[in-house]
């Protein structure tokens, strides 16, 4: 691939601030670690930002994001008092605070015991579990095609490491919540976790994230997952961000023989976000879950980019991502299925289910199976359509207003995916939002 | 209690009403026959406030109030039911909770305080037996999946919930076996009362022995042709439509 001569000024910044922090390494810049760093750093030299002719991006243009300048490695004076209104109502479990990408472990609570939970910031992690992350740093998420995994992996530094051991069951959720102050200035952070789970271990893990202030806040975060046998996970990302608020994340899914993995992707507010979420499926018997929804309005722009790829036979994947679109909001919806050669007996589903409010709003949808093995069952169903007329009118003749009847049958549509969120708290609190962005 | 007079409607640029004039009085029931596609249906959507359907001209009173005038919700507040010829199927809305909203906010409309949880569930319980009606199919999606003859049951219990001044029920019996049908009669006949009215969309006789009309109209191409008693009714079962429609010809 040719370099992309635009956005040089962004993509030059980034580069002058890797190899100065390179200079300033002595003999860790010698380390397995950071040469990985470094290969990534050269892949986003090669790879530059992608613009709307790359076919993955053709519907997301990131000029306006790259155009903005930001300062890495702010600092901010964010109290646990600043914290109290962003906290999520009764929800208990292990929280934990990433301010303007650093681990604030003064905000934090770690409730499981460690015997089961083993949890920190992935700077820390760097030199407490070299072992492990040598194992799996960058083994998932590949960064030789994707020019912000690789600037993600050439700065990775901020973010969680999390670590549950062979056959334990952590009780209480782990949220990550990660928050970018751009009150004062516009903030650019890329978190980087890493989430190993052990043989028929069990955890559940939601990551927020949320930009406080006027300021732009450009986040670029990947998180490799990696669920051994037997093993159970279920991932909630939810984003309830700003106006002003950028989000690139990728996901990076790797599942052994028999593991479960289970996955919601909640986009509710948020200037300009994409998501990726990557299932590799290399194992036997595994089943996945993608759920997904998205309601951008305004001029809020939302890509998601899922895949599914039964490497192995007798799996199971499941997907149903749901849009509602006003005014002049956007969204994309990519999802792509493989079921390699050896991956018979397969059984893979996806649907999409769009409903477009207005007519400024716009969704771009597009399956793509590429299915090479011959004894499997996959279905795959895309919609895209207004409200229904007849559904209103129906509501309507039984006494209820029409804008009720709107909200009630859009809060619908919407439930069928906030309802397979199994921490209650949080689901209650996307119900709450839901509702308020519904009503008119 | 309802007064249409010259009442024409069309869609995009087909005429579909072309004057209809119907009096009911409070207590009534009127039957509407008519072959396929004369205008039955669009005649109850049009009065329970459809927008597709384009008004081109003549009134219609409603206990002294013009009922054109009125947003679909205002005419079900007002006391106008509508039973859908073919009902609506909503995911991720149970009946029961559609009602509770369905019903406060008619309540709201008429200045009365809204029933609470235990009130509703005391009121489902009782219309329930007035159709049959199981519970398991009011905690499901409203009409998700259901037969059609469940479908229009949930219908009638829909009505014998909200409790309307006139309720308009289009072919309900289309699609009901035998037991269901005199269920749904005798739940129609349970919400008769000297104030309540009826217009029953029907193309079969064998309702009306259930729920004895007052008056039958024929409709046919957008126009009342002939009313009469329920004799006219048998008078139908018997001959089919040829001979109205030639009368209607020969005019
Ligand atoms: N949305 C529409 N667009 C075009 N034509 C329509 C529409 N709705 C109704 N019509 C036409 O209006 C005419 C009357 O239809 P309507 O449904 O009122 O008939 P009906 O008397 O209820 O018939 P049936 O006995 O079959 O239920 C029909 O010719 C129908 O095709
Ligand atoms: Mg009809």
């Amino acid at each position: 691939m040719t370099p992309n001569q635009e956005y040089t000024s962004f993509k030059d910044q980034l580069i002058a601030a890797f190899r100065e922090g390179e200079e300033r390494m002595n003999g860790e810049s010698k380390s397995a670690f950071h040469q990985v760093r470094r290969s990534a750093l050269q892949s986003f030299e090669t790879l530059g930002f992608p613009t709307i002719r790359h076919e993955e991006w053709k519907y997301s243009n990131v000029k306006t994001m790259i155009g903005e300048q930001y300062s890495f490695d702010e600092g901010t004076a964010l109290t646990v008092e600043d914290m109290a209104p962003l906290q999520i109502p009764n929800l208990e479990g292990n929280i934990l605070f990433f301010v303007n990408g650093h681990y604030r472990a003064d905000l934090s609570q770690i409730v499981s015991p460690a015997t089961h939970l083993q949890i920190k910031s992935f700077a820390e992690a760097q030199q407490t579990d070299a072992e492990t992350i040598g194992l799996h740093f960058s083994r998932y998420a590949d960064f030789q095609d994707s020019a912000f995994t690789a600037l993600n992996t050439a700065f990775a530094q901020d973010g969680v490491f999390i670590r549950i051991p062979d056959n334990k069951v952590v009780e209480e959720p782990v949220i990550l919540r990660f928050i970018t102050d751009a009150r004062h200035k516009n903030v650019a952070v890329q978190p980087r976790n890493l989430i190993v789970v052990g043989r028929n271990a069990e955890v559940k893990v939601a990551e927020s994230y949320r930009t406080l202030g006027d300021g732009a806040g450009f986040t670029n975060v990947v998180t490799e997952v990696v669920v051994a046998a037997d093993a159970r996970v279920e991932h909630y990302r939810i984003q309830n961000d700003s106006e002003r608020a950028y989000h690139i994340g990728r996901t990076q899914v790797s599942q052994a023989d028999n593991s479960h993995y289970y996955n919601a992707t909640i986009t509710l507010n948020g200037g300009f976000v994409r998501n990726d979420l990557n299932i590799v499926l290399n194992g036997q018997h595994c089943e996945s879950f993608m759920y997904g929804l998205y309601m951008p309005n305004g001029r809020q722009h939302v890509d998601n980019h899922t895949l599914v790829d039964h490497a192995m036979p007798n799996c199971y994947s499941n997907e149903l991502y749901k849009g509602i679109l006003d005014d002049k909001g956007t969204g994309v919806f990519n999802g792509k299925i493989y079921v390699r050669p050896d991956a018979q007996k397969t059984n893979a589903y996806q649907s999409c289910k769009n409903v477009v409010l207005s007519p400024d709003a716009s969704m771009n949808t597009k399956p793509q199976l590429e299915i090479y093995a011959d004894d499997v069952k996959c279905s795959h169903g895309t919609t895209t359509g207004k409200m229904n007329e007849d559904a209103l009118f129906y509501l309507q003749s039984r006494g209820i207003p029409k804008d009720a009847a709107r909200t009630l049958l859009l809060y619908a549509f919407a439930e069928e995916v906030v309802s397979n969120i199994k921490i209650q708290p949080i689901r209650e609190y996307l119900e709450g939002i839901i509702r308020e962005k519904l009503a008119l | 209690m309802l007064s249409i007079s010259n009442l024409q409607a069309s869609i995009g640029d087909k005429q579909i009403l072309k004057g209809i004039n119907l009096e009911i009085k409070p207590g009534e029931v009127h039957a509407i026959m008519g072959p396929n596609g004369s205008g039955k249906s669009t005649l109850a959507s049009v009065l329970a406030g459809r927008e597709d359907y384009e008004v081109t001209g003549g009134h219609v009173d409603f206990d002294g109030k013009d009922l054109l005038d009125m947003s679909a919700e205002v005419r079900a507040a007002e006391g106008i039911f509508l039973a859908f010829q073919y009902p609506i199927e909503i995911p991720g809305v149970s009946t029961t909770n559609f009602l509770k909203t369905a019903l406060n906010e008619i309540r709201k409309y008429r200045g009365l305080d809204p029933l609470d949880a235990v009130q509703f569930l005391k009121l489902m319980k009782e219309r329930m037996k007035f159709v049959n009606i199981d519970q398991s199919l009011l905690s499901r999606s409203l009409n998700e999946g259901f037969s059609g003859g469940e479908k229009k049951r949930n219908e009638i219990f829909q009505m014998a919930m909200l409790e309307p001044k006139l309720a308009i029920l289009d072919e309900t019996d289309s699609g009901l076996d035998i037991d269901a049908l005199r269920i749904v009669a005798e739940g129609v006949n349970k919400l008769r009362s000297p104030e309540r009215s009826a217009i029953v969309v029907t193309h079969y006789q064998r309702l009306l022995d259930y729920i004895v009309p007052d008056y039958v109209h024929v409709l046919y191409k957008g126009r009342i042709v002939k009313s009469g008693t329920k004799e006219l009714a048998y008078e139908l079962e018997e001959k089919g439509y040829d001979w109205i429609k030639a009368e209607v010809e020969s005019v």
